[in-house]
């Protein structure tokens, strides 16, 4: 029965193989042939929170850069998912495995990733967190990230000079309960914006995971809730774009004023097009480069970086504000992430 | 010829073939190479075999002890929900909720065993317990309502995700006692260090095999998701048989979330998203049919390594892990296509 | 010679026996011979609603025969034949087996009480091979503490026991390991004839069992037939197939508007005939129910 069938699928397998050699050419960095893990070659390992999201992209690219530069190997991995934790546990153990001298993460859970972290770091890697704290933050060697509070408050500062004459109806689109960059990036804006948690004037906070489609929901359920709405606070890009949609299609995207953070090339150029009034640009490239550098370093001469490292956060705005430092979209443009 | 009116019974035959059939002499014994490449479980092995063969030669860090043990103790959770996936499937049943479900799991055998104060074999008892329920309760709409088993146990996935998010208040559960991971410890095997909870795997795969194939029980299974009414009219209880295999594939679940705990070391409200469709990857990988009545289920634990040896393979020859999921789906259809081929064969 | 299995059921009528009448003479319905028929109701009725399945139905198998029932759709066939196999509870009559009476609740109790069916889609599983389908719900287990204990299931006396009745029958099979799937439409009958003929310790019924096979199939599978009629079992055969039936049969059971209106020797009529007296265009040999099948009209 099963010989033509046998031969037939392993055929195929032989195919799915062929692919995996042309894949393997191209993904990995020059400076470590696929295959070799000879010794004397530094291998780092990247796994990011998803394959997908631009963010994680741009900087799964600007490590690959920087390996090449450094003549480094890099290992790539992602989970399945946003919050996928056993996927990038099994992405560690996997680098551990071969061979890394270190791992630069963005944690998809950051209280759950802990432990797994310890136990690279009793192995004698060395454990950098990127972009996202783990809980405790202690439980990686390092932290190189955007200050997110810095983020939040002057989009806050921004939106206080922009709004004054007015009274602010403000809507805050967040991440998901619990994760650090979002409380932060939101305890920001209120405290650049000048008030408290609880103000009157915040007619609504809904959760969005950071999701465009997400985001617009989030957004029509306010406008339900409070149809005048004049300031929205947005965690990210992906919900900015989300609430622009929503906005636009109530008729009132030119009436209410959307701030955000992330400063991506696609997103700054919708601010150049007046969706998003202002900006807060962070650099996820120099996150991933100075990880790279950080732990060739350590593999290096042993020296272990530490504690939290701040990569910087512009303000990008076509109409700055009074006594609000920010840059010009031009400069926005030049120094964007993703393509 | 029939002088009356008759009506065609269900599966006639075609009349020509069966006369040409019934006119050649009777079945040979079959040889005993064909009767090797009958064998459901090859054409997975042989894919497993070819897959360590080529990564042993692309990376020297993988045909390791050690390395080998990491594969196992990577695939040990998936490879539990196959089992209970495999026997739902075989009934020509399946089961979407399973990976939902063993979230609900973790989260309550951790936060029992940390807030809750119970002690720990108590806390891991009540976290089989409600998968089992779960289990229970898929059976009983399965075989009683009568409805087909994609759609109750799309409902039960969704209930037991809410569930999950609601008892867990989304917060990820730490600080377990080291007793609640005693799976994910290790025990030394000659040079390497092998995982309880791998250990554990083999021998729930060991016991369902053995019930599959040398007990009533087994037979009237393969049976059931063949031709149930054929069960039925042999005197065996359907109902119960069915809602018996969903529940105790359910209580597999509740193992698997144990040793999710073990081995992440923490109750994860996230986790379990891709695992019903990794265990059911794993089954259909295995050579079991979709359909049901067909395939072994060892096959499935070929399967399931089959896909880690992959995941772990790629990683180590540095390819981008974006190909192990392009690769997966390849193999998944040429499994199904095999399948269909054979099964065409068959008539 | 009836195979042993582990679950050995005895003959168990569910409601009390009625004094068995030992003088067949006194039966009613007893042939000429005074022979007391082994399967035997009388006064069958069933209604669905309106509708009237039985009224008032006889049914007698003499021992060693090859009975047919015959009928024209809406007849009551399937529900006479259900009722004899317990898939069915009648409304009220009596059911009489070796003279005792019975009542079955549902297709186990026939079973038990040795009354085997084979049904038209045959009941087997297709991807199971042929000794399973044989022992299907009375699977042998291993001696000792493996069955017991482990429940473990002896694959080679299955498979032996299954080769020995399948090669009673004469049915040409060599390998008892075979799945159903790959053997053809008459080898699959055999296998589900078998299967009942292993079991049965009184009637083996089979319904339409030459409905799906061509005429060398037919040929074969009625061959079967009277190797089960030579193994010492009655068969009850209900068949549209007519010349089959004349072929094979002893007797024949007309069956019409829910009652028996007819038995006849296949030898002593037209197969015409018994279709006019199926279709009513000719009048029955019986009067309403009672009278003794010995008594045939020749037409």
């Amino acid at each position: 029965m099963s010989s033509r069938i046998t031969s037939l699928a392993i055929a195929g397998l032989a195919a799915a193989f062929t692919l995996t050699a042309c894949g393997s050419g191209g993904s990995s960095s020059a400076g470590g042939s696929a295959g070799s893990g000879g010794s004397g070659s530094i291998t780092v390992g990247l796994i990011t929170k998803t394959e997908t999201n631009p963010y994680f992209v741009t900087m799964k690219k600007g490590a690959q850069a920087e390996a090449a530069k450094d003549g480094v190997k890099l290992l790539t991995a992602a989970g399945a998912y946003d919050g996928d934790n056993a996927g990038q546990v099994t992405a560690i153990e996997n680098m551990i495995a071969a061979g890394v001298k270190g791992i630069l993460i963005t944690p998809s859970d950051p209280k759950a990733i802990a432990p797994t972290l310890q136990r690279a770091r009793q192995q004698g890697i060395v454990v950098i967190a990127l972009d996202t704290p783990p809980d405790p933050q202690n439980s990686a060697d390092a932290l190189f990230a955007t200050d997110n509070l810095a983020a939040g408050k002057l989009i806050g500062q921004y939106a206080k000079v922009r709004m004054a004459g007015k009274t602010a109806k403000i809507a805050t689109l967040d991440l998901t309960p619990g994760v650090d960059v979002g409380v932060q990036r939101h305890n920001g804006f209120l405290a650049g914006f000048g008030i408290a948690e609880g103000d009157p004037s915040i007619a609504c906070e809904a959760d969005t995971s950071g999701d465009q489609a997400k985001g617009q929901t989030a957004m029509e359920n306010c406008l339900q809730k409070a149809p005048d709405i004049n300031l929205v606070y947005t965690i990210n890009e992906p919900a900015a774009m989300g609430a622009y949609q929503a906005l636009k299609a109530a008729g009132k995207d030119k009436a209410v004023t959307i701030v955000t953070v992330d400063g991506s090339c696609t997103g700054v150029g919708a601010l150049t097009q007046g969706q998003f009034a202002a900006d807060s640009q962070q650099y996820p490239l120099k996150m991933a480069s100075l990880g790279v550098d950080a732990v060739m370093t350590f593999a290096k001469t042993g020296k272990k970086p530490s504690g939290y490292t701040d990569t910087g956060v512009s303000l990008i705005t076509a109409t700055p504000a009074a006594g609000v430092d920010s840059k010009d979209a031009s400069y926005g443009q030049s120094n964007c992430w993703g393509s | 010829m029939n002088s009356v009116d008759s009506v065609k019974a269900p599966g006639a035959v075609d009349t020509t073939t069966a006369e040409r059939a019934a006119a050649s002499p009777p079945e040979a014994a079959p040889s005993r190479i064909s009767a090797l490449l009958r064998v459901p479980t090859l054409g997975p092995l042989g894919a497993l075999l070819l897959a360590c063969v080529y990564f042993s030669f692309a990376s020297g860090r993988f045909l390791t002890g050690g390395n080998m043990s990491l594969i196992l103790q990577q695939v040990m959770v998936v490879g539990t929900l196959a089992v209970g996936q495999s026997a739902i499937i075989l009934t020509a049943g399946i089961d979407l909720s399973n990976g939902a479900v063993m979230a609900f799991g973790s989260v309550v055998m951790t936060k029992l065993a940390v807030a809750g104060g119970l002690p720990v074999w108590l806390a891991i008892a009540a976290g089989i317990g409600v998968c089992a329920l779960f289990g229970a309760v898929n059976g009983s709409l399965v075989t009683l309502a009568k409805l087909p088993p994609f759609i109750v146990t799309l409902g039960t996935l969704n209930i037991a995700m809410a569930l999950t998010h609601i008892t867990s208040k989304e917060q990820t559960v730490t600080g377990l006692p080291t007793v609640l991971m005693k799976l994910g410890d290790t025990f030394p095997l000659g040079q390497t260090r092998v995982t309880y909870g791998s250990v554990l795997m083999l021998v729930l795969f060991a016991v369902a095999w053995y019930v599959l194939r040398h007990t009533a029980a087994g037979r009237h299974l393969y049976a059931v998701g063949d031709n149930p009414d054929a069960v039925r009219l042999a005197g065996v209880d359907v109902r119960r048989q069915l809602i018996t295999v969903y529940t105790i594939a359910g209580a597999l679940y509740g193992v698997a979330a144990l040793l999710l705990v073990a081995r992440t070391g923490v109750g994860d409200p996230q986790a379990g998203q891709t695992e019903n469709l990794d265990s059911i990857t794993a089954v259909v990988l295995g050579g079991i049919s979709l359909f049901g009545g067909r395939g072994s289920i060892v096959g499935a634990l070929y399967g399931a390594l089959l896909v880690g040896v992959i995941r772990n393979g790629l990683q180590l020859t540095g390819v981008d892990s974006v190909y192990q999921i392009l690769i997966t789906g390849i193999l998944v259809i040429l499994a199904v296509a095999v399948d269909q081929l054979a099964r065409r064969r068959r008539k | 010679m009836t195979a042993q299995f582990s679950q050995s059921g005895q003959s168990s009528p569910s409601s009390q026996s009625s004094p068995s009448s030992q003088s067949t003479a006194q039966t009613p319905g007893a042939g000429t011979d005074g022979v007391r028929p082994v399967l035997q109701a009388r006064g069958l009725v069933k209604r669905y609603g309106h509708v009237t399945a039985l009224d008032g139905c006889d049914f007698e198998l003499l021992p060693g025969e090859i009975l047919a029932v015959i009928g024209d759709n809406g007849a009551g066939k399937s529900s006479l034949i259900k009722a004899l196999s317990g898939a069915l509870t009648p409304d009220s009559g009596e059911l009489l087996l070796d003279g005792r009476q019975v009542r079955f609740h549902g297709p186990a109790d026939a079973r038990r009480a040795g009354i085997e069916t084979v049904y038209q889609d045959l009941a087997v599983a297709p991807a199971l091979d042929i000794a399973s389908n044989l022992f299907l719900g009375r699977e042998m287990r291993r001696k000792g503490v493996l069955g017991s204990v482990f429940r473990m299931l002896d694959h080679d006396r299955m498979q032996g026991e299954a080769a020995g009745h399948m090669a009673e029958l004469k049915i040409g099979i060599r390998s008892m390991k075979q799945t159903v799937e790959t053997l053809s439409g008459g080898q699959r009958q055999g296998v589900a004839v078998a299967r009942s003929a292993a079991f049965a310790r009184h009637v083996v019924i089979m319904d339409e069992p030459t409905a799906a096979l061509g005429v060398k199939e037919t040929g074969m599978v009625l061959d079967l037939i009277r190797q089960v009629r030579e193994r010492g079992l009655p068969v009850v055969l209900i068949s549209h197939d007519m010349p089959a039936v004349f072929d094979v049969a002893d007797r024949v059971h007309v069956q019409r508007l829910g009652r028996r209106v007819a038995v006849v020797r296949p030898g002593d009529i037209e197969m015409s005939d018994a279709v006019a007296i199926m279709t009513g265009a000719a009048p029955g040999n019986l009067a309403a129910g009672n009278l003794a099948p010995g008594n045939l009209a020749a037409g």
